[in-house]
């Protein structure tokens, strides 16, 4: 069956360049080593960031203080939310799985520009190294919030040029891996794969990199801004200075909203190669998933104003941001019947990444619907900066990035390193992880709706059940993923050999070698079927006899 | 919860339940179709996929239904609103004054309070004001919110509906004490209010001596407090006159805080280094403060020692 056995051709694993070992590795310009590169530094840092998460909740399972004090506190949460935010969820899907599967599903060899695509990965080492440094260097860490809110991030003593420099950095790194992606989408399509002839992984990339293209550079701006507050005491914000403080949260937003899109559509695509695959079934409502990724791209950029309702912007656009927000609503409960219909009369083998999709559906589906209460002018008054929006921010980023993340992961694991994990284990770390997770945020909905507010280091005796809760929940949680990551790293190199096609997947990276060789196809395929063609039902029927 | 403690908890409490009873009706049922799938269609029975790969009704169904329920929710939450941001003219006015981080209420002709007495059944109009960063005015209880940004003239309003204590918030982060920067208003009957009202002592329109102005705008208060609270920097309280050892050139020494001492603190904080508070963290002043304000400094912090 397997490729590797007829012809010759190097798995790009163990392909030897110029360089060899680790060398080999950070010069080497192929997609598929570039998307494990960036999936080692997010592993990594999404251990040292949700390290610091457990601390802060277990700091919070008494009222005052009780091993690290409220300065400490702060810089957690700060640099917490930048390194899950700038540095694993914005770059996270579309990087790790975008760079590896992108041109297998649509069969190219590569991207579009190679080279740009590592210098892009520097980038992203560049910011992530200025990210730390400014935990590490003398000043303290930064303490505004990943939002850097103006006037406090304007006089902040603490490092935060730093991390608005890292944040410069890594959007920069974002733009040019969205750039390469439009670029490839457009040029690179194997022959006869017309638009509507392509996955919908690309899809989801193809709007995604749109908003990182177009959206990235007002941020961009908008730190600079800041920065230039602060050293040269220009006044853009502070009112000190004779600045406006809302026009810095127009700007951050108008980006940050897209951004959670950007965080969220690569992970709507990845769920939507799953169902196809574990349910041997043609995707349901292809079209429409396809368009609605567009449409919420777009839609996406006129709701930032919803994060502003009670920072004394106009009452009509009040009313019109929050009538958009659930104008883009919408598209997302239009993928959640598209997905659960995918499943209806299939033939569904349970199995990890099934699992991992189904969850996903299930914590992006609380998620979404907090979103609502947020979105409602009446109850968004009650709940804004309370713990009910971390919650459903967590449910919305790690419940449902985050666990289309595992998804994908335990999807494309057996491609990208030609093994198999062991089910078993991966069962009980997803058990952990789904138990975990849900005791450490659905507490903080209903303390956030009695009033306990976000970003606090302490809080009133009424709200310790609560937090003590979550506290529990985090320790499960991080159980968990410590037993999804041995799980998967263990079976890197001792699991059973894997073959080419796992889960029986029609899509064009399971027609080769697993892992797959240094250029992919031998010969770029020609598309004939949409992407999700399992045969009529008629021949199904007859293979089933024989 | 506090049911109705304001006059615009209703609108709120309305809207919440109307979401929450879709939000549930819709996980609940989609959670459970999926699983019924699961085992329904599980590939162990052996039957053969079927291949149909959409249906125009049923994309229309599900665009359609969601796009009505979302344009109810957006209503319901629009109509808790609006009252909201429809002051009745005969409102009683309070300005509520944020300032790191403390609250305080501030009722006219000088007369100023740390905690929030209101009238029962009165309406009251807040008008929100900051003195140095972005702060969040929040009573859970009466269902109000409104950021506290500087330069901005924002506001809220309720008419309280029990006599009782409630929690105050600050929801809009501010730095190092933001979770301890709560209090409490108390809602009593009208003559209570009264009563108290007149023996509040008039303090307000006491300004602030100059040092004090300039220690709190040039941000001096963010690290250093004025009641002996250590925070990034040592507390200003009783430093003036103080004996203790800093470290100079590397050397521990043993110094006197006098006028030339806190000179050079301000200007060079970098040379003498208390001991027990690392270099580095105080810049230094010395293009943002003439000598002039420097002695006021010094004379404020001279008060602060009883000198
Ligand atoms: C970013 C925090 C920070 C700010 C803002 C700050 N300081 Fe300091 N300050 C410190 C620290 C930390 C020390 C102790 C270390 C040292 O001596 O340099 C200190 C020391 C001092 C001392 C010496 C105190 C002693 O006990 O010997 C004086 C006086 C002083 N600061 C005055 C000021 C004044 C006046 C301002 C405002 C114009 C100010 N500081 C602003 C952090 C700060
Ligand atoms: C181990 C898992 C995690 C734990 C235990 C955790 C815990 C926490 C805690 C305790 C806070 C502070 C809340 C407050 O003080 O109000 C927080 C904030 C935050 N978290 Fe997490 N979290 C985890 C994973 C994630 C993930 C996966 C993401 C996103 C990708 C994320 C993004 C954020 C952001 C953006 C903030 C807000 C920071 C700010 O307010 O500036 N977290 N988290
Ligand atoms: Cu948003
Ligand atoms: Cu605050």
């Amino acid at each position: 069956m397997s490729n590797s056995e007829t012809h010759p051709q190097v798995s790009y694993l163990e392909y030897q360049g110029k360089y060899k070992g680790i060398l080999g590795w950070i010069t080497s310009t192929d997609h598929k080593r570039i998307a494990l590169l960036y999936l080692y530094c997010i592993i990594i840092f999404f251990f040292v960031a949700a390290f610091l998460g457990l601390t802060m909740s277990i700091e919070k399972m008494r009222p005052g203080q009780d091993f690290m004090n409220a300065q400490t506190y702060n810089g957690f949460f700060t640099v917490h939310g930048i390194i899950m935010i700038f540095m694993i969820v914005i770059p996270g899907l579309a990087a790790v799985f975008g760079n590896f599967a992108l041109p297998l599903l649509i069969g190219a060899r590569d991207v579009a520009f190679p080279r740009l695509n590592l210098f892009s990965w520097y980038l992203y080492v560049t910011g992530a190294i200025l990210a730390v440094l400014s935990q590490l260097l003398k000043g303290g860490a930064p303490d505004t919030g990943w939002t850097f809110y103006v006037p406090y991030s304007a006089g902040s003593s603490t490092n935060v040029i730093w991390a608005l420099t890292a944040a410069f950095v890594l959007g920069f790194s974002s733009i040019l891996t969205g750039l390469n992606f439009i670029v490839t989408i457009h040029r690179m399509r194997a022959p006869g794969m017309t638009w509507f002839k392509m996955p919908l992984f690309p899809w989801a990339l193809y709007a995604t990199a749109w908003i990182q293209v177009l959206a990235t550079p007002i941020v961009g701006i908008t730190l600079l801004m800041v920065i230039a507050e602060r050293v040269l005491h220009i006044g853009f914000f502070d009112p000190a200075l004779g600045g406006d403080p809302v026009l810095f949260q127009h700007l951050f937003w108008i980006y940050s909203h897209p951004a959670v899109y950007i965080m969220i559509l690569p992970a709507m695509g990845v769920i939507t190669e799953i169902f196809p695959t574990f349910s041997q079934k043609p995707v349901f409502g292809y079209g429409a998933i396809a368009i609605s990724s567009l449409a919420i791209a777009f839609v996406g950029y006129f709701v930032w104003g919803h994060h502003m309702f009670t920072s004394g912007i106009s009452y009509w656009s009040k009313w019109f941001f929050s009538f958009l927000t659930f104008i883009v609503a919408v598209p997302s409960a239009i993928k959640v019947f598209n997905w659960i219909s995918t499943m209806y009369g299939g033939s569904i083998q349970m199995r990890p990444p099934l699992l991992y999709a189904i969850s996903f559906v299930f914590l992006f589906m609380i998620g979404g619907f907090t979103g609502l209460f947020l979105g409602a002018l009446a109850t968004n008054v009650q709940l804004h900066d309370t713990t009910f929006v971390v919650a459903h921010f967590h449910y919305i980023i790690f419940g449902g990035m985050g666990f289309a993340f595992f998804a994908g992961l335990h999807y494309w694991y057996p491609k990208m390193f030609g093994r198999m994990y062991s089910d078993r284990w991966a069962y009980i770390a997803w058990g952990f992880t789904f138990v975990g997770f849900n005791l450490l945020y659905f507490p903080q909905f209903i303390i956030g709706i009695q009033g306990m507010p976000r970003r606090y280091f302490d809080y009133l005796p009424q709200f310790q059940w609560g937090h003590f809760l979550s506290g529990i929940g985090a320790f499960i949680l991080v159980t968990g993923l410590i037993l999804m990551a041995w799980n998967l790293i263990y079976h890197k190199k001792r699991g059973a050999i894997a073959p080419a096609n796992p889960w029986k997947g029609v899509t064009l990276e399971w027609q080769i070698a697993s892992p797959p060789p240094v250029e992919n196809f031998d010969e770029i395929p020609v598309i004939k079927h949409n992407p999700y063609w399992f045969g009529t039902e008629e021949e199904i029927r007859r293979e089933k006899k024989s | 919860m506090f049911e109705g403690a304001s006059n615009l908890a209703a609108g709120v409490d309305r809207t919440f339940i109307l979401i929450l009873a879709i939000a549930v009706f819709f996980i609940v049922g989609i959670t459970t179709f999926m699983i019924w799938t699961l085992f329904k269609y599980s590939r162990k029975k052996n039957i053969p996929a079927r291949q149909f790969t959409g249906s125009v009704t049923l994309e229309i169904i599900w665009t359609v239904i969601p796009l009505i329920l979302v344009m109810v929710i957006f209503f319901y939450g629009w109509k808790g609103y609006a009252p909201m941001r429809k002051v009745p003219a005969d409102a009683m006015k309070v300005t509520a004054i944020g300032r790191m981080w403390q609250w305080s209420f501030d009722y006219g002709n000088g007369k100023l309070s740390k905690i929030l007495v209101l009238p029962i059944n009165k309406a009251v109009r807040m008008d929100l004001h900051s003195v140095d960063v972005n702060h969040g005015f929040f009573i859970p209880a009466f269902r109000v919110k409104e950021d506290v940004i500087p330069g901005y003239k924002n506001y809220l309003w309720f008419i309280p509906k029990y006599k009782g204590d409630y929690d105050i918030f600050c929801t809009s982060y501010c730095g190092l004490q933001h979770s301890g920067m709560n209090t409490k208003a108390r809602v009593v009957e009208n003559s209570v209010f009264v009563h108290w009202l007149d023996s509040l002592p008039v303090t307000g329109n006491i300004p602030d001596p100059e040092g004090l102005v300039l220690i709190k705008n040039s941000g001096c208060i963010a690290c250093h407090s004025l009641d002996g609270a250590k925070l990034v920097g040592p507390s200003f309280q009783g430093v003036y006159g103080k004996k203790h050892i800093v470290v100079t050139d590397g050397k521990e020494v043993e110094k006197v805080v006098d006028d030339a001492y806190i000179a050079t603190s301000i200007i060079d904080p970098g040379k003498d280094v208390v001991k027990g508070f690392n270099k580095g963290l105080m810049q230094s002043y010395r293009d943002k403060l003439t000598d002039a304000q420097i002695v006021q400094i010094t004379d404020y912090l001279k008060t602060l020692s009883g000198k």
